[in-house]
């Protein structure tokens, strides 16, 4: 099955705290009126240039196996090589949230609103991870819906360009799920237009199958270890036990 | 309090409008332009990044203050071209060739201006040659370039080889940063430096003018 999904903006409005961060402003740590104004008007002007969508397909694990390996690019031994094959259900994403807000973002900085158009930009990354965010939950609902879930099962997504899956790997993604229903395409360095966009597989099983450790050789090189707090967040809150 | 030292003041928390009025009452003393713009605003915004890298402030404190260094550059700027005051060295900065990510280039320039630098940005998806030969015509000093995928790292190399071929090797630099790029693969392709982020990127620079 393949969806179009259209998601209500004010489920992926970005949370001030969450915007904060992008900027470095430490959470909890008092706000000037400087950081006050420009944040708020960030955030309504997230509402106003936001347009956020997705697209998700079922894709079975023979298939899945082939656009993992893309171009042969990969890293010899990754998480997600061991991950998937244990997986119960797969699904293919891409989310974006437009190019209007990415233009905005540029005239911003040519009209020297350096803050503001700096907020937006933290604001519109926090929005399109909202997205991925509202697809993943979007894609358990479905599978309780087809009673293909269990309340141990979880749902993360992965994506090219992270844990060792090489960005190349966008390139299968693309031509199985054909993001560019949604508006987003593939330039021949990977990047997809427009730039707030998401891509990626979502992977479906027992919690348990999505924990690793972060010690790959290329683990060394990532600066944002978030891998940690996804795993943690899965043994935090039962989403399913929230849906039922 | 001398007016100057307003200016100075009136930047590092981020009043453009007090470091514009400043700014023109300095000159109406007869105060010499580049002292306003030594003492005035790159002292000011020398604070403001010096706070930064120690983290006693945050992110939009320093482009308040960069907005403000603007305005009281804005008045400034005819003047230097006026009486031929040659201004600081010229850097060309852009995304490289593939790359659309421009925030992080943009934090770079902005940064790089508060400290006097002429900056000629020009924008993302730049091709090697675009970075030379703006760097040609403008008699550019540093090159800088930004890479937020390793996918488009390699057009960093093609620069430095380019400039190579062309014996402009040494005389313009290059400095490279970008969330995967690192100090070793600046090292492997040539490069004369490597900023890990907009603060480290300016004292980089700075090194590579002389200018320490
Ligand atoms: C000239 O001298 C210099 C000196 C210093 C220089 C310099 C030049 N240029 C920059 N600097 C430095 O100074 C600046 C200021 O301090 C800094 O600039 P930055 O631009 O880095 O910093 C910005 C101010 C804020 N930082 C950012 O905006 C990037 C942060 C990270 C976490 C990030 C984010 C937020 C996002 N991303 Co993504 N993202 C990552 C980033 C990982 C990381 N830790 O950096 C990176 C860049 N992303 C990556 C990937 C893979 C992707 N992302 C994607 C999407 C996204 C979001 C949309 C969710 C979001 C917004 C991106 C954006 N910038 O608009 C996808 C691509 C999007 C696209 N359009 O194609 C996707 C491909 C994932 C996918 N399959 O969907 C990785 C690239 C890895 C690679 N192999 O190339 C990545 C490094 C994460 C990782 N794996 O660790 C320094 O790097």
């Amino acid at each position: 099955m393949r969806e179009i999904i259209e998601i209500p903006l004010d489920k992926v409005k970005p949370h001030r705290t969450d915007v904060l961060r992008t900027q470095g402003v430490t959470p909890g740590k008092d706000t000037s009126h400087n950081v006050e104004k420009p944040l708020r008007k960030a955030i309504e002007l997230f509402l106003e240039y936001a347009h956020p969508v997705g697209v998700l397909g079922d894709i079975p694990l023979p298939q899945f196996e082939d656009v993992y390996k893309g171009d042969g690019k990969n890293e010899t031994s990754t998480p997600l090589d061991e991950i998937f094959k244990k997986a119960e259900a797969l699904a293919l994403f891409a989310v974006t949230i437009g190019e209007e807000i990415s233009q905005k973002i540029s005239q911003l900085f040519k009209k020297n609103e350096l803050v503001l158009g700096s907020m937006l930009d933290g604001a519109a990354s926090v929005g399109v991870d909202n997205t991925a965010d509202f697809i993943e939950n979007h894609f358990l609902t479905m599978l309780i819906k087809r009673g293909a879930a269990t309340s141990a099962t979880a749902v993360l997504r992965y994506s090219p360009g992270y844990c060792g899956w090489h960005m190349s790997g966008q390139k299968k993604l693309f031509t199985y799920l054909k993001p560019e229903d949604i508006g987003i395409s593939l330039l021949d360095s990977f990047l997809m237009r427009p730039l707030k966009s998401i891509s990626g597989v979502l992977i479906a099983g027992p919690r348990e199958i999505h924990v690793f450790e972060d010690s790959y050789p290329f683990c060394a090189e990532c600066k944002t270890h978030s891998c940690r707090e996804r795993i943690e967040a899965l043994f935090k809150e039962s989403r399913y036990n929230n849906r039922v | 309090m001398d007016t100057v030292h307003n200016i100075s003041v009136s930047l590092q928390s981020g009043d453009y409008e007090r470091v514009s009025a400043f700014t023109k009452q300095a000159l109406e003393k007869n105060i010499p332009p580049k002292e306003i713009l030594d003492r005035g605003l790159i002292s000011g915004m020398n604070i403001v990044g010096e706070k930064y890298k120690t983290h006693e402030i945050f992110l939009p404190d320093v482009l308040l203050a960069a907005k403000a260094m603007y305005a009281g550059m804005d008045i400034l700027k005819p003047l230097f071209i006026e009486e031929g005051i040659p201004t600081m060295s010229t850097v060309v900065i852009g995304s490289v060739q593939g790359d659309l990510h421009d925030i992080g280039k943009n934090l770079v320039g902005i940064m790089l201006k508060g400290a006097g630098f002429e900056v000629i940005d020009l924008g993302n998806n730049v091709a090697p040659e675009k970075f030379i030969e703006t760097a040609k015509t403008h008699h550019a000093s540093v090159i800088a370039m930004s890479a937020l995928l390793t996918t488009t790292m390699p057009v960093m190399k093609r620069v430095v080889e380019l400039l190579r071929r062309e014996r402009l090797k040494g005389k313009i630099k290059t400095i490279i940063g970008g969330a995967p790029v690192t100090e070793a693969f600046a090292r492997e392709i040539g490069a004369d430096a490597y900023g890990y982020d907009s603060a480290h990127a300016v004292d980089a620079v700075k090194r590579l003018v002389g200018r320490t």
